[in-house]
Parts: structure tokens; C-alpha cells; sequence
């Protein structure tokens, strides 16, 4: 029996073995994602959203729970998700097209034939804007094309759910404005399942179908799920007179800055 | 615009007969806004090249900068060397020693048998025991650096030998490679291999723990095959590391061959000193020193060209 959602995660407890005992990080975590659906996951730092999005990579694994991506459960990291890293995580001895070759190789290298690949990497670039810097390497490029050649590689391998980790977190924000457009498009383009860890209440309203609010930690959980039932596609320029944009806006930062009130 | 190039000729070539297609009746009313236009043109011209002459001048100003006082130093080092040798002169001065070392290079490679051959064929030799010498710890303590920074218990296992041997002379190892190997040369290449090799194993090995975890996150994540993390990753990531160890190696190994040599005879630059002070040369000896610094500058100045080239930030 199919399952009706693309990504399930039930009752997940991740919790640390520390110097000083043992650290719940987050608990009793439970999230169903649609396919094509654009989830946020939004809270103070240190709540642990980070942690779930590596759950969810299989970058670490859950002490309690199930995790389940297009119906198999998440034992580890794998192609079937991919993720983009707060610090775009080129390798710097590799062009973009290297960068993204290795993810696509990786993948695709069983089926297909090396002109194959070539176009498949060479297409994610293009979808991201990049085509011109295709032989530059990370360090003659800048910041925010480095995060565009982190979307494409991620991109590139065709997974079935897009793993960002506050993406645009170090870029400056018209570059992160720029980018938070080319992301929509892209996602439009691509259909793409995304999860995307985010502390920018605008950047989560914009782009999610689904606001996944999380408490403060240590021990945090999910505090509410807020639906973003905004048409597509977005401009920020007429949303910034909506006045359900700004119900939402509302409902977050109220979250964040009454319920979750965080002492500095 | 043509009326601006042809003023502008004008300017330049007044008055010659060779000036093509003389203005427009109508010229004379877009003089004035032109001529304008022509001395901010030409003003910023000016500047310009004011500006190319002052790039000139501060790079010449750098240069002049970082050559001079340089020289100033060897000239001073000169004349107190050529002081020193009226306090004690048993020392030659700069000029013998000079003439003596323009003899000297004009004919390096002779052999007139084991013990008198030219500072040529000297050198070589002993750039020939380094290179083998500190080849072979490179073969064996680069993959070790490797294994070591990869597997914590391995590095816990390892490190008080380490800790333990690094220390101690190269030359104290001289005798048990003249037991083992019953000879002088392999004892001397041993000598520069022990002394090589704890650089190379203890930076390749600090290379492999720095590696940043987002690119092994990015290994993860894609499930790269092993190969491709070390070809792709692991690699290139330490590389830098490994140079550095290299570098501190050959350093290290330029200075012992020096030691190693003068102790186990032969041909080489450090037994062609000794020998120069058992025939009581002193010019020689004091060339042998430069050539020696000379060398060894050169061999850390390519290692520091090879390092650059793998520099990605």
C-alpha cells in the first residue's frame, strides 16, 4: 500500500551522550511531508532543527523513531536526498563542473553513458544560472554562486526530497533575496520535494507550503504547524502588501517572540 | 564625433599638410562644447599617464624596497667577513675566497679517483643519498601519515614511539645502519630516511584529522565508493599538509647529509668539507658552506613553487 506521504518522520527522539549525562536534543518529533510540498523548519537557535534535517539526511541516526523517504526507511545517507550545506561545501580543488559531476557520476554512472552525464551536469548548472562559470573553480566565484552550484549538485541527482540547511544563512540579503527567487523557480521547475531549516520568518513564509514551528531546546518538539496557503507563484514585491502574507508573518514571529521567547 | 577627430588631428599635427577631410561649414558651432569635451579628454590623458608614471615609480619604489636592503646586508656582511680576517688571518677574505670557488666551478665534474673528484660530482652524490634517502620515507611515511590520521586507535597505538624517536639525533641511527648494512652509503641514505620520515608521517597525518567535516559530510551524503573519497577528498584536502611535511623533511634531511657524511667518507659535499679541513683548504671550506646554503635554498625554494601550485584558498 502506497504510502500517501513522501517523507514520514514518527516519533523520533535523537538524544547525545555527553560529558554531563544524556542530552535530548529533540523528541517525539512526528512530520508528514507531501510530495511537492515546501516545508520550513523554523525555530531559535539551538531547538534542533539542524538535527532533524540530519536525520533526515542520515547523517545521524534517530535514538528512537522511524524515518521514512519515498517509502523506505532512512538507515543512512543516501541519493535519494539531497542536501545543501549553510557553507556550500564545494570542494575547492574541483570546478563547478567537477563539483557537480561527482554527485551526478555517483548516480547516474550505472545506467549511463559518460556524454549522458555530461549533459545531466551540465543542465543542472544551466537550471541555476551558472552555465558561464561552468570551468571556474569555488574560489574565483562568489558566495552566492557557490550556494547555486550547491543547489545544482544537490539538484543534479534527482532526489526524490531536497535537503536544505539554512541555505542562504551567510549570504548578504539582496544575493539572498536573488536566491530565495531562483529557489522557487527552480522547485516550480523541478517539482521538488523540499525541507529547508531556515531562522528567517520571511525567507520560511515566501517559500513554504508548510511552517514547521519548533520550541525552544534543550528537549525541543514540533510547538505548531502552520499552513502557508499563498497562490503560486510568489513575488515578494506583491506579497509585501497581502494581508494573508502578513497573518502568516504574524503567526511566526508570534511563535518565535511571545510563545517561544528566548532569553538572550 | 568627426568633427572632434579632426580637431583633435588638427591639434596634434597643426599645421600639417597631410590632415584628411578638413571640418564641415557647420564645424565652427560644435567647437566650443567639443573643445570641452577634448580637455576633460585630454585632461584625464594626462592624468593617466601621471598615473602609469607613478605606478612605474612606486613599483620601481618597491622593488628598490625589497633588492636594497638586501644587498646592504651581504655588503655589510662582506666587509665585516674581510674585517675579520685582519683579527684572524688564518681566514681567507671575500676576493681569495671568490677567486678560489671561480676555479673551482670552472672544471666541477673531474674524477681523479675516489677521493679527488670535482665539487660537481660532489654535490650530486650527496643530492643523490637525500633523494633516495628522503624517496623512501616519503613511500613509507606518507601512506603511514595516512593510516595514522584515518584510524584514531592506530594514532594512540603509534604516537609515544613517535613521540619517542622524533628527538633523538638522525645521527645516532649511523651505527645501526652501518651494522645492518655493512656499508657507508646505504647507513647514510638510512640516516636521511629516519630523519625524513617523522615530518612527512606526523603532517600527513594532522592533514587527514583537519579535513573539514562538510567535505566528508559531502562524501556521506552522496555514498561515495572509498576510492573516490580518497581520489576526490581525502587526497587533495591533505595535500597541503603533505607538502609542508616535505618541506620541513627535506630541510631537515639537506642538513643532516651534511653531518652524515663528514662521519661515514666517500663522495659527497659534507666529506669534501672534511677533507678540505684535513688539507687545511679553508677557501674550500667556506665554499662548501655557501654551496651548501645555496642548495638548500634552491631545494626549499622549488618545494614552497611545488606547495603554491596546490593552494585552492
Amino acid at each position: 500500500m502506497a504510502n500517501p506521504f513522501h517523507l514520514v518522520v514518527d516519533n523520533v527522539d535523537k538524544r547525545f551522550n555527553t560529558k554531563q549525562g544524556e542530552f535530548i536534543a529533540i523528541r517525539d518529533i512526528n512530520l508528514r511531508v507531501q510530495r511537492g510540498e515546501f516545508t520550513a523548519l523554523i525555530g531559535h537557535s539551538g531547538c534542533g532543527k539542524s538535527t532533524l534535517l540530519n536525520l533526515i539526511a542520515g547523517l545521524d541516526v534517530a535514538t528512537n523513531g522511524v524515518l521514512v523517504c519515498a517509502g523506505r526507511e532512512i538507515s543512512g545517507p543516501g541519493p535519494d536526498r539531497g542536501v545543501v550545506f549553510q557553507n556550500h561545501s564545494l570542494l575547492p580543488w574541483l570546478t563547478c563542473f567537477d563539483n557537480v559531476y561527482l554527485a551526478v557520476e555517483r548516480v547516474f554512472s550505472a545506467t549511463e553513458k559518460k556524454p549522458q552525464l555530461i549533459a545531466r551536469t551540465e543542465a543542472a548548472l544551466k537550471m541555476v544560472g551558472l552555465t558561464h562559470a561552468t570551468h571556474k573553480h569555488p574560489n574565483e566565484i562568489s558566495g552566492g554562486m557557490k550556494q547555486r552550484v550547491g543547489i545544482a549538485r544537490a539538484l543534479s541527482i534527482e532526489p526524490a526530497v531536497l535537503l536544505l540547511d539554512e541555505p542562504f544563512g551567510a549570504l548578504d540579503a539582496l544575493t539572498r533575496a536573488h536566491l530565495q527567487d531562483e529557489l522557487m523557480r527552480i522547485v516550480a521547475d523541478t517539482k521538488s520535494t523540499v525541507v529547508m531549516v531556515t531562522h528567517d520568518v520571511d525567507e520560511a513564509v515566501l517559500l513554504s507550503d508548510k511552517i514547521v514551528m519548533m520550541t525552544n531546546g534543550p528537549s525541543a518538539t514540533i510547538g505548531e504547524i502552520l499552513d502557508v496557503k499563498l497562490a503560486r507563484p510568489r513575488d515578494r514585491l506583491e506579497l509585501a502588501e497581502d494581508t494573508d502574507y502578513h497573518y502568516y508573518r504574524k503567526a511566526v514571529v508570534e511563535f518565535l517572540y511571545s510563545k517561544q521567547k528566548k532569553a538572550a | 564625433m568627426s568633427a572632434s577627430l579632426t580637431i583633435d588631428a588638427m591639434l596634434t599635427t597643426s599645421g600639417d599638410a597631410a590632415v584628411p577631410a578638413m571640418p564641415a561649414p557647420e564645424a565652427p558651432v560644435e567647437v566650443i562644447p567639443l573643445t570641452a569635451e577634448q580637455i576633460a579628454a585630454a585632461a584625464e590623458r594626462e592624468a593617466q599617464t601621471q598615473l602609469a608614471v607613478r605606478r612605474r615609480r612606486d613599483r620601481l619604489a618597491g622593488l628598490v624596497q625589497s633588492v636594497v636592503p638586501g644587498l646592504v646586508g651581504i655588503l655589510i656582511f662582506l666587509l665585516l667577513w674581510q674585517g675579520l680576517t685582519h683579527v684572524a688571518t688564518q681566514i681567507p677574505g671575500p676576493v681569495k675566497v671568490w677567486d678560489s670557488a671561480v676555479k673551482l666551478f670552472s672544471d666541477p665534474f673531474y674524477r681523479k679517483g675516489p677521493n679527488d673528484q670535482g665539487i660537481g660530482w660532489n654535490i650530486l652524490a650527496s643530492l643523490q643519498r637525500v633523494g633516495l634517502g628522503f624517496g623512501l620515507a616519503a613511500l613509507v611515511g606518507i601512506p603511514a601519515g595516512f593510516m595514522i590520521g584515518r584510524f584514531e586507535y592506530l594514532n594512540r597505538m603509534t604516537s609515544p614511539i613517535i613521540s619517542l624517536l622524533r628527538p633523538v639525533s638522525p645521527l645516532a641511527w649511523l651505527p645501526i645502519g652501518l651494522m645492518v648494512f655493512k656499508a657507508a652509503n646505504p647507513a647514510a641514505i638510512w640516516v636521511i630516511f629516519i630523519c625524513s620520515i617523522w615530518p612527512m608521517i606526523i603532517n600527513t597525518a594532522t592533514g587527514v584529522q583537519r579535513i573539514p567535516q562538510d567535505y566528508l559530510n559531502v562524501a556521506r551524503v552522496l555514498n561515495l565508493s572509498e576510492w573516490k573519497v580518497f581520489t576526490k577528498i581525502l587526497f587533495p584536502a591533505v595535500l597541503p599538509y603533505m607538502l609542508t611535511g616535505v618541506k620541513l623533511s627535506i630541510g631537515v634531511a639537506w642538513l643532516v647529509i651534511v653531518a652524515a657524511e663528514m662521519l661515514t667518507g666517500g663522495v659527497g659535499i659534507g666529506f669534501w668539507l672534511w677533507d678540505e679541513w684535513n688539507n687545511l683548504v679553508v677557501e674550500h671550506i667556506i665554499i662548501a658552506i655557501f654551496t651548501i646554503g645555496i642548495v638548500g635554498l634552491l631545494l626549499e625554494q622549488a618545494l614552497i613553487w611545488i606547495a603554491k601550485r596546490f593552494q585552492f584558498d
